[in-house]
């Protein structure tokens, strides 16, 4: 008896040596990325916070000053904040829902076998390959007061321009950011729809559903998880928007395109206000930190449509 | 029947629908594939007609086409004496169960059943009393709110059944309704669809690769391959006068054994030589034959008409395979042809290597012309 049981001990301390060996080397082969991590991403983070409980001071060179929570309540409860958290929800429910709208119509049109689609497939990906600078750039000439070919098919030839209108600054700005993603919502719609059975459609067409009904009972619903990931992934990117802001409006006229981004950027790098630019970041992070756990608890819960 | 009987009741005015289908030359193709040829079929009213053919053989395309969900390159199509052409789907008044049921995950039972019903805006209270309805006679009532994802593969079968018998079709499509279902569940729902056509008397077709479906189920049987009709009949006649070569191979299991053979005559009559063996040929059988002219032809003969008693046919037992009521003795003959022999599953058993003799009785022989095919009878 004794023996076994020695043999058992023997065996199991074995066993936990090779264990420790391979989670030494696990954490050896993680050390690099760890430290990148620990460089780009945790340490600014970390700083961010601690930036925010103290107050810049107005001169460089003076001591920073602890100020605990005042900042950051007094930076959330000012109306510039406000006004500017406004502008970012207005730019995201311009860019997010007529987006998606754009992106699944044109999928839809795409999905079908006409010679010749592929083109258009790939016409309508097509922005996925342009970064935001030269979409802005494209768009800033497009958009020109007196240039501009969409100034003048507008008939505003002359005029103020339309992103130099404060009620139009910012739908211009959103209708850029909707065409610059548009191959990416493309691709993506697209992947989904493909993902339709086409027994299912087919099924429902002996079943006397028009293609409209078809569209509405039975492809958009099988669409939804993919819409509900676009929506998440749209309302973080309009949250993190700032390339095009900065390239066609920078924040103006009148702050009227002044979103989260560009208010940040400001305070930290034209006004060196650190704090205050600390406690606009963190807004930032816990927006898109809740967008986040939302869509992951949405995921999780996702039906699974097993067939 | 427990469906509100609508139907039925106008028949008896003779004003009820007729669910017959009729294909006229009807051709599709696929790019350069033709995987219907010069289709001639006629579907009559409340039959039960199953189309039966190896895969590929393009029997889901002619339910397709009746479907309406694809466009026939050339020919008609009728339903209920109606030229359909140009016709959708939805307005053809066909029901089709898919293979895979198709199912609309996203939905109840009740609303998958009710589906027809909503897709043709029928009042609520209708919708309701036609979905309790089929669910009771698929006995589907305590499903109703699951979605197809907690269904076994027999319920998921039975919801798309309901599905399509809610609406009242004027002819059901099954496309391998039970291909999905293990061997057991098959036979079981075999027996209750069979009884569900007699309840709804509606035309059905259903297309199957299985022969033991074809058999059991059909009211006749369309043998097709590649795309061609190849034989039109009630299984027990396609069974005993197989048209051609490929009807007779296909089915029966194990299927007909063809041995070719070369036209003799032998003064009172033709007969068949084959190897060293003479095989007379019945009068009427053998005046088709000398008709026609043929010299060599192909014999078949199915494996229980086959006995091993000391026969004219020499031939050497290569494998038993023993199924218990039965056993299926595989013979080698002198010309290199193996055949099949039904055998008694009781009695003294053939070793491989016995050398035996077979006879076949002459009634049982079919014959076949050698260069076409075709079965050549009196």
């Amino acid at each position: 008896m004794a023996s076994t049981f020695m043999g058992a001990g023997r065996r199991r301390r074995t066993v936990r040596e090779r264990r420790v060996r391979e989670g030494a080397l696990a954490y050896l082969l993680l050390l690099p990325s760890l430290v990148a991590f620990a460089v780009f991403v945790f340490y600014p983070l970390v700083k961010t916070f601690s930036l925010a409980f103290y107050r810049t001071p107005p001169f460089p060179g003076l001591p920073k000053r602890y100020v605990g929570l005042d900042q950051i309540s007094g930076v959330l409860t000012s109306s510039e904040f406000r006004s500017s958290l406004w502008i970012t929800v207005k730019f995201g429910l311009l860019t997010v829902a007529p987006g998606i709208a754009l992106g699944l119509g044109l999928a839809v049109l795409a999905h079908q076998t006409l010679r010749g689609i592929g083109v258009f497939r790939t016409i309508f990906s097509s922005t996925v390959a342009t970064s935001v600078a030269v979409a802005s750039v494209i768009f800033f000439t497009l958009l020109n007061p007196t240039v501009g070919l969409v100034t003048w098919m507008l008939g505003q030839t002359g005029g103020t321009g339309i992103l130099q209108d404060p009620t139009w600054a910012l739908p211009a700005v959103a209708a850029v950011t909707v065409w610059q993603n548009l191959g990416f919502t493309f691709i993506l719609m697209s992947a989904a729809l493909q993902g339709v059975p086409d027994d299912l459609l087919e099924a429902a067409s002996v079943d006397g559903a028009s293609p409209w009904l078809r569209f509405w009972r039975v492809t958009f619903p099988l669409l939804t998880p993919t819409v509900f990931f676009a929506v998440v992934i749209g309302s973080i990117n309009a949250f993190q928007a700032f390339g095009q802001i900065d390239l066609l409006t920078e924040g103006g006229p009148l702050n009227r395109t002044r979103v989260l981004t560009y208010y940040l950027y400001q305070q930290a790098f034209k006004s060196n206000n650190d704090g205050v630019a600390a406690v606009i970041a963190i807004s930032l992070f816990a927006v898109t930190l809740v967008l986040t756990l939302v869509q992951l608890r949405f995921l999780e819960r996702r039906v699974s449509y097993e067939r | 029947m427990a469906l509100p009987d609508t139907r039925e009741a106008s028949s008896d005015s003779g004003r009820r629908p007729r669910g017959d289908v009729r294909l006229t030359g009807v051709t599709k193709r696929f790019g350069d594939v033709v995987a219907v040829d010069a289709l001639d079929l006629e579907v009559h009213d409340r039959e039960f007609l199953v189309l039966l053919g190896p895969s590929g053989c393009g029997k889901s395309t002619v339910l397709r086409l009746v479907a309406g969900l694809e466009e026939a390159s050339e020919g008609t199509i009728e339903i209920g004496g109606e030229a359909v052409e140009g016709f959708e789907a939805k307005d053809r008044d066909v029901a089709m169960v898919f293979q895979s049921y198709a199912l609309y995950p996203h939905m109840t039972v009740r609303r998958n059943i009710e589906f027809p019903l909503a897709a043709r805006h029928v009042p609520k209270p209708e919708r309701d009393a036609a979905v309790r309805e089929a669910a009771r006679a698929l006995d589907l009532g305590p499903l109703l709110d699951r979605k197809p994802a907690a269904l076994s593969g027999g319920q998921r079968q039975r919801v798309a059944l309901a599905r399509a018998i809610v609406r009242q079709p004027l002819v059901f499509l099954m496309d391998e309704p039970l291909s999905n279902l293990d061997a057991k569940l098959r036979v079981q729902t075999r027996a209750e669809l069979i009884e569900l056509h007699r309840r709804l008397a509606t035309t059905v077709i259903y297309v199957t690769h299985d022969q033991v479906e074809a058999m059991t189920m059909g009211d006749r049987i369309a043998v097709l391959t590649d795309g061609a009709l190849q034989q039109v009949g009630p299984p027990q006649e396609v069974y005993d006068r197989p048209a051609n070569l490929f009807v007779a191979r296909f089915i029966g299991s194990p299927p007909m054994n063809t041995v070719a053979g070369r036209v003799v005559d032998e003064g009172e009559g033709l007969a068949v030589a084959v190897g060293s063996a003479t095989l007379p040929l019945p009068a009427a059988t053998s005046a088709a034959v000398a008709a026609s002219g043929a010299a060599e032809v192909v014999l078949g003969v199915r494996p229980e008409a086959l006995t091993i008693d000391g026969g004219v046919l020499p031939a050497t037992v290569t494998l038993v395979e023993s199924l218990g009521h039965e056993r299926l003795v595989v013979c080698g003959l002198e010309t290199g042809d193996l055949v099949i022999v039904r055998t008694p599953g009781s009695g003294e058993p053939f070793r491989s290597g016995d050398a035996v003799k077979l006879s076949a009785p002459t009634a049982a022989l079919h014959v076949f012309d050698a260069a076409t095919g075709d079965r050549i009878d009196g």
